[in-house]
């Protein structure tokens, strides 16, 4: 009985009273194509790595957005950074650019010659 | 002895100059990795030396490239370089027999008119004395010309000149006053004491004489602190690439290479730039879209000054036209992506869920579409039709579930994260044991030729087809069309194969040259190393490339990269196609290769 195929899925609250927000404003202010993001997911559907394993661009997008960083930083390493999606979106998201900078933002990653 | 206190101002320079110099150098070369050093040892007592001392005088006194830029341009540098070390070869030597020893003072030849208060009467006197006011003349002649160039430098073929710094002004006022001083102050001693030539005598013979005494000794004195602002200013400024860019030379005749990291090297090159400014008028960032602070002169100063920042690092297209451009021949985009490089977490693998497993299919070919030839199907289609026709039995390494090559993440500078993605590619390109690799995207293409270290033969298609057209495996129908060739950046400039792709089309229709061409062609504009630019800047790149390939209305725009034929076709009427496309539908097949089939095939092709 224990695998029946449904579960009590976990609370889906954001508290956006603590949520960080300001990220993705920042990160608007380097890309401002990120703001045209209509989250069609013709990003998600092209993914080299989407092919491979359950790499999501969108739903990255829609946590940063919301300041959910929990996991975050691992999910976007999985990224190949082929650029694909910057190609395929109909909204001319920098979306190469979009992780780039999250990447950046969320682990802490400097230059190992620019000091 | 011939002493006066005015040397001292040009001898303090002089040995504050040297000093720096040494500590610079000797610090970057400790920096120098070790593989560089490797081949400089091995390297230092053989014929290479004799033959970068050549190239040295060649490059850094006549400076050919410039000459082939612009040939006022080349004028003026040599008359600079060049005119000056004669001035200082030909002074020493005058100075040497006219005191009768190699060894006098070493301030004699710079003060030579001053201490020599005589009409010139020793051995040679006349021809020393002409071939220094000579000397002396080519150099202000060059020197005017650099001052028209600062206000006017569209005259010496410049556009754009760069906008300098304040070491680079001192300096550059400091040389500037240099050789009027120098030849005001042989002509007033001239003027007293008969020494002077044709140009120091004849200005000398204008002075009176209390004049000429009371301006004498200023003027030496100016001339002497002139050269000691320029010496000190020389390593903090642009002029430093006159003393490196001569080191460069030897070292890369040595065989120094620029390796993937910032390493002593790196430094050699980013002080021999001279700031010339010619990879300005080079970069399509500022004729297209009118970016002018990133391009790769503002770029090296900033490395050089500590200063950079990830906006210039990262706002460049990594096209390698700059690197074409400059005349020293510095590796501008290697080094940008030197800069690039982002810090490393040991032992962290990215990529564990990509899952390689060793393929069951034993081939003699493999072909690598690369992810953006996923965008463009008709590529991978024509590929396969081109596959078929030459009976090759070919495995589809990336058809279902492909890894993408590692240069996007390379570029970006994400170095550790590349090598995971290599060395998965690596193992499941070893496991099947084939002998050459085909793919369509030039990017992968240079990746594979670069970072990997595979032992097998790789090419890119436009080089396959050609094998398979001279090894008559293919035949291809000739037709009326006129093709234009836009040379992508990776495969020309990156991989230097201009050749094969216009051969292949020379089978099938008529070439039309453009404007800009192999090396000088442009980027498409929508390259993936910039993660700054906005897009209506890509745009106008686009368009402005257009406009210049479509210039003679071409039938065909063909290319060889997936990313230029995706990037053109969205604003362009005619059709966009690339090499494989075309070949593919001219492909003669064997019974069918009448001339009824050849016009429907061409029909086709200008229907589709």
């Amino acid at each position: 009985m224990k695998n029946w195929g449904f579960k009590i899925a976990k609370p889906r609250i954001i508290d956006l009273d603590t949520a960080n927000t300001k990220a993705f404003e920042e990160l608007c202010e380097k890309v401002p194509s990120a703001k045209r993001c209509i989250m069609c997911g013709a990003c998600t559907a092209t993914c080299s790595a989407a092919n491979h394993t359950s790499f999501n661009f969108r739903k990255c997008n829609i946590m940063f957005r919301r300041g959910q960083f929990e996991g975050l930083a691992e999910e976007l390493d999985k990224c190949m950074f082929c650029g694909k999606c910057k190609l395929v979106c109909p909204r001319a998201v920098n979306t190469r650019a979009f992780i780039y900078n999250m990447r950046i933002f969320l682990n802490d990653l400097n230059y190992k010659n620019i000091k | 002895m011939n002493y006066s206190h005015f040397i001292l101002p040009f001898s303090i320079g002089a040995i504050i100059l040297f000093v720096i110099i040494i500590v610079k150098f000797t610090k970057w070369f400790r920096l120098l990795d070790r593989k560089q050093k490797y081949f400089i040892k091995r390297n230092i007592f053989t014929t290479k030396t004799i033959s970068a001392t050549i190239e040295a005088f060649r490059e850094a006194l006549i400076h050919r490239n410039i000459y082939k830029k612009n040939p006022l341009l080349g004028y003026m540098h040599m008359s600079l370089a060049f005119g000056w070390f004669l001035l200082i070869v030909v002074g020493k030597i005058e100075a040497s027999v006219y005191s009768g020893t190699f060894f006098e003072e070493p301030w004699l030849a710079i003060f030579f008119k001053y201490f020599a208060r005589e009409p010139h009467n020793f051995w040679g006197a006349k021809f020393f004395t002409f071939t220094m006011d000579f000397l002396l003349l080519i150099i202000l002649s060059g020197l005017a010309l650099a001052i028209i160039k600062r206000f006017r430098s569209k005259i010496l073929g410049l556009k754009k000149a760069t906008k300098h710094i304040i070491y680079d002004k001192i300096a550059l006022s400091a040389l500037w006053l240099i050789f009027p001083l120098r030849l005001l102050a042989e002509s007033s001693t001239a003027a007293l004491v008969q020494n002077g030539g044709f140009l120091t005598g004849g200005l000398g013979s204008l002075f009176p004489q209390q004049f000429a005494q009371a301006i004498e000794l200023p003027l030496w004195w100016a001339y002497s602190i002139s050269l000691f602002v320029f010496f000190v200013s020389l390593p903090f400024s642009r002029y430093m690439h006159i003393p490196t860019e001569v080191a460069l030379i030897f070292l890369r005749k040595w065989g120094a290479t620029e390796g993937e990291q910032y390493s002593g090297l790196t430094n050699f090159e980013i002080n021999s730039c001279s700031r010339c400014g010619i990879c300005i008028d080079a970069c399509q960032l500022n004729f297209s879209a009118n970016i002018n602070n990133v391009q790769s002169v503002y770029f090296i100063r900033d490395t050089r000054y500590n200063k950079i920042s990830d906006l210039v690092a990262n706002n460049c297209l990594l096209c390698g036209r700059c690197t074409e451009a400059c005349p020293v021949g510095l590796e501008l985009t290697q080094i940008r992506q030197q800069l690039r490089t982002k810090t490393e977490v040991p032992g962290k693998h990215y990529y564990d869920y990509c899952k390689v497993e060793p393929t069951k299919n034993k081939t003699d070919v493999i072909y690598f579409a690369g992810c953006m030839t996923h965008l463009t199907p008709s590529i991978i289609l024509a590929m396969k039709n081109i596959f078929s026709a030459a009976n090759e039995k070919v495995w589809f390494m990336d058809e279902e579930k492909g890894i993408c090559c590692g240069r996007p993440l390379r570029q970006q500078g994400f170095v550790q994260q590349s090598k995971d993605l290599v060395s998965k590619n690596t193992k499941l390109i070893s496991s099947s044991g084939a002998k050459l690799l085909v793919s369509s995207c030039p990017i992968c293409c240079k990746s594979f030729k670069e970072e990997y270290a595979l032992d097998i033969e790789i090419m890119h298609h436009s080089e396959y087809i050609k094998m398979l057209i001279d090894e008559k495996r293919i035949k291809l129908n000739k037709s009326e069309l006129n093709i234009v060739f836009h040379d992508p950046c990776e495969l020309g400039r990156g991989l230097n194969i201009y050749k094969q792709p216009r051969q292949v089309l020379s089978k099938v229709g008529k070439l039309v040259n453009t404007e800009f061409d192999e090396k000088d062609s442009l980027c498409c504009g929508g390259s993936l190393a910039n993660t700054i630019i906005e897009l209506d800047s890509q745009l106008k790149i686009r368009d402005d490339v257009l406009q210049i390939l479509a210039k003679d209305n071409p039938d065909v725009l063909a290319t060889a990269c997936p990313l230029c034929k995706k990037t053109f076709t969205r604003n362009y009427k005619g059709k966009v196609m690339d090499i494989a496309e075309i070949v593919s539908n001219f492909l003669s097949l064997q019974n069918n290769s009448k001339k009824e089939g050849k016009k429907e095939e061409e029909k086709i092709l200008i229907s589709q």
